[in-house]
């Protein structure tokens, strides 16, 4: 377990790759996002760098209000920087969401459908797609069922199959699993993980929770709170299969939690 | 057992399978008990009707008024039969609905675009909103000497009126039934990809359809309203006769068994179309989003 701290009042922090550079997927440069410029209101984010190679798994870590969801916004192009720059080279990106966002009027497989027609994919293609991404989530057979009557883990699943039929190269999650119960949760971070692995994706994964953030990422960065800002960065080279109990895991949890705690407590003072 | 290790591939697919068997919602499915629900719907209005045509009868019995003035249920009856027998009925049922869809569909038309436009445009809407939503109290019938001198004793005098008095609740429907999506829907229809038109027809007009429905039933019921005021009034040989123009006949002729027969009729039509087709689009779009609860 390597780290790279750095000091929490230095304003400009810079977390970037490890030497291995594979292409960069994800580029930020210097970028700051103000949504109220009344003086005295810290921006959202502030002179934020970041580089995300392709490929690879990062989780953004950090407490309420420390920007993450505008992060992801911003990569995902639906809000602009107010200043600094924002490259993705790494091809089309998908943002999910907490609530699994599908479209109730319409059935599981209706809702993959939907992005592969706005996505200008070949009407005879949609069906072989739709049953390939089905059986990708394992639910194949499901695509007939309204969103209502599925369970938020088999929803979540749905919303990563539309995900991927939108071409996406770039996963965006937005603390996609923090609605769902622990053991269903458990078992979509194994979904996860093969998927990211199988459909080689580049996956930027906001969480408040410090265990998934192990448990998932290769990277963890954690932020701090207005101005958002990253504090420090870790890689994780933890043996093995991974999972949420594992003692590399805690013991890596632990670390990170004092260092989240303590950034916490700096809004207390 | 050591925490490492890593389930083989078939005990997670065990495990994934079983959760989602456990996890997923189970709908009421029970067909006895749905038959039983609607059995229970059925019969209560079917009481009420009843005890008010008993009143009705006690009413008649006890000669608390004329009969020319108070006919009895049965005369009623046999008036409505006589116009059934004579086809007179079927076809002012059939001009009066043919009227009342033609306004109706143009209300949609209208209804909808200015609804549209209510959402998509501050300026309009802070303009013209509260006009609409007052139009909407308007009595239509308030429309009806204006339409005369408009558009003479003629269709479209009518037509006038029942567009004044549908459209506004239908741009009202579409109008709350945009306000009600979910700021999320539409993001995620921008992350598909859907722009312009291709937003509107794919996200937002589909998520607002609950409201554009009730939107529509409401528009629906003062369409029909409108044109029973408008047909009282509007009154012409070249015109064919309505079940306004019957019921004017009726008083004129002081056929009161014939008011009645005709008020009954009335009715009917309102409520037939309401439950034959409203009621069950609506249900439909409901059940589809998993928004009926245990009910029917």
């Amino acid at each position: 377990m390597s780290d790279q701290t750095v000091a929490t009042t230095e304003p400009r922090v810079t977390v970037d790759l490890p030497p291995d550079v594979r292409p960069v997927a994800v580029q930020l440069e210097r970028v700051t996002k103000v949504f109220n410029d009344a003086p005295g209101v810290p921006p959202v984010l502030q002179d934020l760098s970041l580089r995300v190679a392709s490929g690879e798994f990062v989780c953004l870590l950090g407490a309420s209000g420390c920007g993450k969801s505008t992060l992801l916004n911003l990569v995902a192009g639906l809000e602009s920087p107010t200043s600094g720059s924002i490259e993705v080279p790494g091809g089309r990106t998908a943002l999910m969401f907490q609530e699994s966002a599908l479209f109730p009027w319409l059935t599981a497989g209706k809702n993959i459908e939907l992005a592969l027609r706005l996505g200008g994919v070949p009407r005879a293609e949609w069906k072989p797609e739709i049953a390939r991404l089905l059986e990708l989530v394992h639910l194949s057979g499901q695509g007939d069922k309204r969103v209502h009557e599925l369970s938020g883990g088999m929803r979540q699943r749905v919303a990563l199959a539309r995900a991927l039929a939108q071409r996406a190269r770039i996963l965006l999650m937005d603390e996609p699993f923090a609605a769902l119960d622990a053991i269903t949760r458990d078992v979509l971070h194994e979904e996860l993980h093969r998927i990211w692995q199988e459909a080689d994706l580049t996956v930027i994964f906001v969480t408040h929770n410090v265990r998934e953030a192990v448990r998932l990422g290769q990277r963890v960065l954690l932020m701090s709170s207005r101005p958002g800002m990253f504090v420090r960065q870790w890689q994780i080279d933890i043996e093995g299969p991974r999972r949420i109990e594992s003692p590399g895991v805690s013991a890596l949890s632990a670390e990170i939690t004092e260092d989240l705690r303590r950034e916490i407590r700096r809004h207390g003072r | 057992m050591a925490v490492n290790t890593p389930t083989s591939r078939d005990d997670f697919a065990d495990l994934e399978a079983g959760l989602d068997a456990l996890d997923s919602p189970v709908g009421p499915n029970d067909r006895k008990a749905a038959a039983r629900r609607m059995l229970n719907s059925v019969w209560p209005p079917i009481l009420a009707i009843i005890v008010l045509i008993a009143f009705w009868w006690a009413a008649y019995a006890l000669k608390l008024k004329p009969e020319y003035v108070l006919p009895s249920p049965a005369s009623a009856w046999d008036s409505f039969v006589a116009g059934l027998e004579s086809g007179a009925t079927q076809k002012a049922v059939f001009n009066s609905l043919q009227r009342a869809f033609v306004g109706f569909a143009i209300s949609v038309v209208i209804g909808t675009i200015i609804g549209l436009a209510l959402t998509k445009f501050a300026f309009f809407r802070r303009g013209f909103g509260p006009l609409i939503t007052g139009l909407q109290i308007l009595p239509s019938v308030a429309w009806v000497p204006a339409a005369i001198i408009w558009f003479g004793l003629s269709n479209e005098a009518m037509l006038f009126v029942v567009i004044m008095g549908a459209t506004p609740s239908i741009a009202n429907g579409i109008k709350s039934g945009v306000d009600q999506i979910p700021p999320l829907y539409p993001r995620v229809g921008t992350m598909l990809g859907a722009r312009g038109l291709n937003q509107i027809r794919y996200v937002i007009l589909p998520a607002s359809l609950p409201g554009y429905l009730s939107g529509l039933r409401q528009g629906w019921a003062f369409a029909w309203r409108s044109l029973m005021a408008a047909e009282l009034i509007v009154f012409s040989p070249a015109l064919g006769l309505g079940l306004g123009q019957v019921l004017d006949q009726n008083r004129t002729l002081g056929d009161m068994p014939g008011v009645m027969a005709t008020i009954i009729s009335i009715l009917f039509v309102g409520i037939l179309v309401e439950l034959c087709f409203f009621a069950p689009l609506e249900r439909r779009v409901l059940r589809q989003r998993g928004l009926l609860g245990d009910k029917l």
